[in-house]
């Protein structure tokens, strides 16, 4: 019904490994030793090529030895990125790409954005294609938010009459008409982001990649960002949309694309990917739905096992969890007989594996009851202490005797955003490791 | 090498793409073309990226604009000093100082262009790693962006002309192509310079050292009547030579006719270009990995 607008075959891209170490330029005099030994290298080529010319075929991680040591054990520090990676999309097809970080996703865009060119294989592209794989791209500090409006837009592709025309629309829809011949570095963080998106929403490319920039800004500007998004997936263009936030890819996009490990893992219906993928634990779950446990990393002796969970915040309508407003997480926990538990707990720990929080009922000095079966408990924090960003969620289930039954260090990763305020409130730009509510009264 | 077996098969050639057209993304090898084309219509970038560049230049200082001719007045101050005055350096019978300022205002448009382009692809890793677009804009405009300052500083030339009491000739109209002789030189070594310095960050280095030796192997403090033929020609092996007693010749009416050097110097810039556009475009596909 629709015709394919890109197809790409057998995509590979290499990298040296070398490359991301913190010196990774090489110097010249590693390249003008190399180029003076080149006519040896040549020589022992000649002479060695009679007698082994085997495995030139395909080979793809092992390394044919063709003569120079230093080739040799220099292709050995390779890896490949993306390889045979074949898929087609069709026209307007809104598709999203998931997968963990480093899986590939990224160098994917960055090869169909022309950034960089892939090592084998092809794609054929019909049509204008803008990506988006940063915002502010090209933002200069010293320059007015007019300026800069019109700096991005030409570096995105944007014609200087398309980008006038859009002018108004841009301003209005970053908020920011009172700062608009402000330099940006004079700008808060908040209003830096919103007018680079802006910038960005306005593109009107057939084709556009799109990576992980919505993650930015706070809830209701995200959440209008992603309004932005579904227009124009409407509008009959073609995306492919690169997150980490499964509740936007399932919102916008039918089909979904897993990367894992440089492979494509599967394509296909979005919500039988994403259920899929967030049984690995390496997704940030969206609030108010049931993450499957049965694939997590555990330890334990497993007469107690956790099946799901689920985590929402009460009373609110949010796909992500609320800085300084309650939590609530419901876990679904088999036993295999009618048994008390001393602990049940939930730990939370930040990007870097600190453990910030431990919800421990051990401290309560309370036993759970368990029947044999499916049980249902119910978590409940408070008030949660954190500041917007990604943790890990990890459950814990234990005899203080006996040890523990399961314990997943990462059973899934939660997000947490700003709750929307009334009135201009802004973030600060260093921001306390803990929130915390305060008011402040006169006399 | 699995890749050679894939690549084979598929023609290496990138196509940019306009509406309804296919355009294949497949790795290139070997030498590729300069796709002018596509520069053309990226021109608005061009434009763009150069006006950054010139807008924020001199922010925040305090002499602004005046930078760009302090440079090559007080070179001019002291050449006249020690050169002129203590050296009693030959200046083919014009006054020593409008004699070497002439020399400086295209050297300086040179030297900048030449060090700006030769860093602006590293300092554009941001833009290089996260949008396509031809990457030759880059050194392009951080050559173009300089010539306000070659501006400025002209106008200053022309004041001391004034000064001096200096009428130019009808040579005069030669200029814009002397200029443009500048320009494809300062280009020209940029291209070769900024895709070095991606992968070797000892270009950097090099820079700085290279325009200091280069000054004065460029007839600047002193003519280039000084040397017998045929080495006064050949002198021209450096096109910086030509420009400098080009712009002596037509705008402060020096006798010494230049054709020859000129030509000379021409040649050796156009190929320089030429070849250093090729270099470019054949390490362009591996800058946003290595830069």
């Amino acid at each position: 019904m629709s015709e394919t607008i890109i197809s790409v075959h057998n995509l590979g891209k290499r990298y040296r490994i070398g490359a991301q170490q913190p010196l990774y330029y090489r110097t010249l005099r590693d390249q003008l030793n190399d180029k003076a030994l080149a006519p040896f290298r040549i020589a022992r080529h000649l002479l060695v090529r009679n007698g082994k010319n085997s495995d030139n075929g395909n080979g793809n991680g092992h390394r044919s030895v063709n003569g120079n040591h230093t080739r040799a054990s220099r292709r050995a520090e390779t890896i490949w990125a993306l390889k045979d990676v074949s898929f087609d999309v069709s026209r307007g097809e809104v598709i999203g790409v998931v997968g963990r970080n480093g899986a590939g996703k990224s160098t994917l865009l960055k090869i169909l954005s022309r950034i960089t060119e892939p090592t084998q294989g092809y794609a054929d592209i019909t049509g204008r294609i803008a990506s988006l794989l940063e915002v502010g791209t090209g933002f200069h500090p010293e320059l007015t938010g007019r300026e800069n409006i019109f700096l991005n837009g030409s570096i995105l592709g944007m014609r200087r009459a398309e980008i006038q025309r859009k002018f108004d629309e841009i301003v209005e829809f970053a908020e920011i008409e009172k700062f608009i011949d402000t330099a940006v570095k004079y700008y808060s963080s908040g209003m830096y982001t919103r007018l680079a998106f802006s910038v960005a929403a306005h593109l009107e490319p057939e084709i556009l990649l799109v990576d992980e920039v919505l993650a930015v800004g706070d809830a209701a500007f995200q959440k209008k960002c992603l309004g932005k998004m579904g227009d124009v997936a409407r509008e009959g263009r073609t995306v492919l949309f690169v997150s980490h936030n499964m509740a936007a890819v399932q919102r916008l996009c039918a089909h979904s694309l897993w990367i894992e490990e440089g492979r494509i893992k599967a394509y296909g219906n979005t919500n039988a990917i994403v259920d899929d993928y967030l049984s690995t634990s390496t997704a940030t779950a969206p609030a108010d739905r049931w993450v499957n446990l049965d694939h997590a990393n555990r330890v334990g002796s497993g007469g107690v096992r956790f099946k799901a969970l689920k985590y929402s915040v009460p009373d609110a309508e949010t796909d992500t969890a609320m800085s300084s407003e309650p939590l609530e997480v419901s876990l679904e926990v088999t036993s295999d007989c009618d048994r008390t538990v001393g602990s049940v707990a939930m730990t939370i720990c930040d990007h870097h594996g600190t453990r910030l929080i431990n919800a421990d009922t051990l401290s309560f000095g309370k036993s759970v009851r368990l029947t044999e079966g499916s049980n249902n408990l119910r978590l409940t924090l408070d008030k949660l202490h954190l500041n917007p960003g990604t943790y890990m969620l990890g459950l814990w289930i234990a005899d203080p005797i006996a040890g523990p039954f399961d314990y997943i260090d990462a059973a899934c990763r939660i997000e947490v955003c700003k709750p929307p305020q009334n009135g201009i409130g802004q973030t600060p730009d260093d921001e306390g490791l803990i929130p915390c509510s305060f008011h402040l009264t006169a006399g | 090498m699995s890749s050679v077996v894939s690549n084979a098969a598929y023609p290496a050639r990138i196509a940019r793409a306009t509406v309804g057209q296919t355009m294949r993304i497949a790795p290139s090898r070997g030498w590729v073309s300069l796709k002018l084309g596509e520069l053309w219509e990226y021109r608005e970038l061009l434009y763009f990226l150069m006006w950054r560049d010139i807008k924020v230049r001199y922010k925040q200082t305090v002499l602004g604009a005046a930078w760009a001719i302090i440079q090559p007045v007080f070179t001019m101050i002291v050449f006249s000093l020690f050169f002129g005055q203590l050296g009693k350096m030959p200046s083919d019978g014009i006054p020593y100082p409008i004699f070497s300022f002439a020399a400086l205002v295209p050297w300086t448009f040179f030297a900048n262009g030449l060090s700006q382009s030769s860093n602006s692809l590293v300092g554009s890793s941001n833009l290089i790693t996260k949008v396509y677009f031809p990457r030759l804009v880059v050194p392009l405009s951080a050559v173009l962006s300089g010539v306000v300052d070659f501006a400025l500083s002209f106008v200053v030339l022309l004041g001391m002309m004034f000064f001096f009491g200096i009428v130019p000739t009808v040579n005069f109209l030669w200029l814009p192509l002397l200029f443009l002789l500048a320009f494809i030189a300062s280009l020209g070594v940029g291209l070769w310079f900024s895709a070095l310095n991606v992968e070797f960050r000892d270009v950097r280095y090099l820079i700085t050292f290279v325009t200091q030796l280069w000054l004065f192997a460029t007839p600047i403090a002193y003519p280039s009547s000084m040397l017998p033929e045929p080495w006064r020609t050949l002198y021209g092996l450096n096109p910086m030579a030509g420009v400098v007693e080009g712009f002596r010749w037509a705008l402060l009416g020096t006798n010494t006719a230049p054709g020859a050097i000129i030509a000379v110097s021409s040649t050796v810039a156009v190929i320089v270009l030429i070849t250093g556009a090729f270099y470019f475009r054949r390490m362009e596909r591996t800058f946003a990995d290595v830069v």
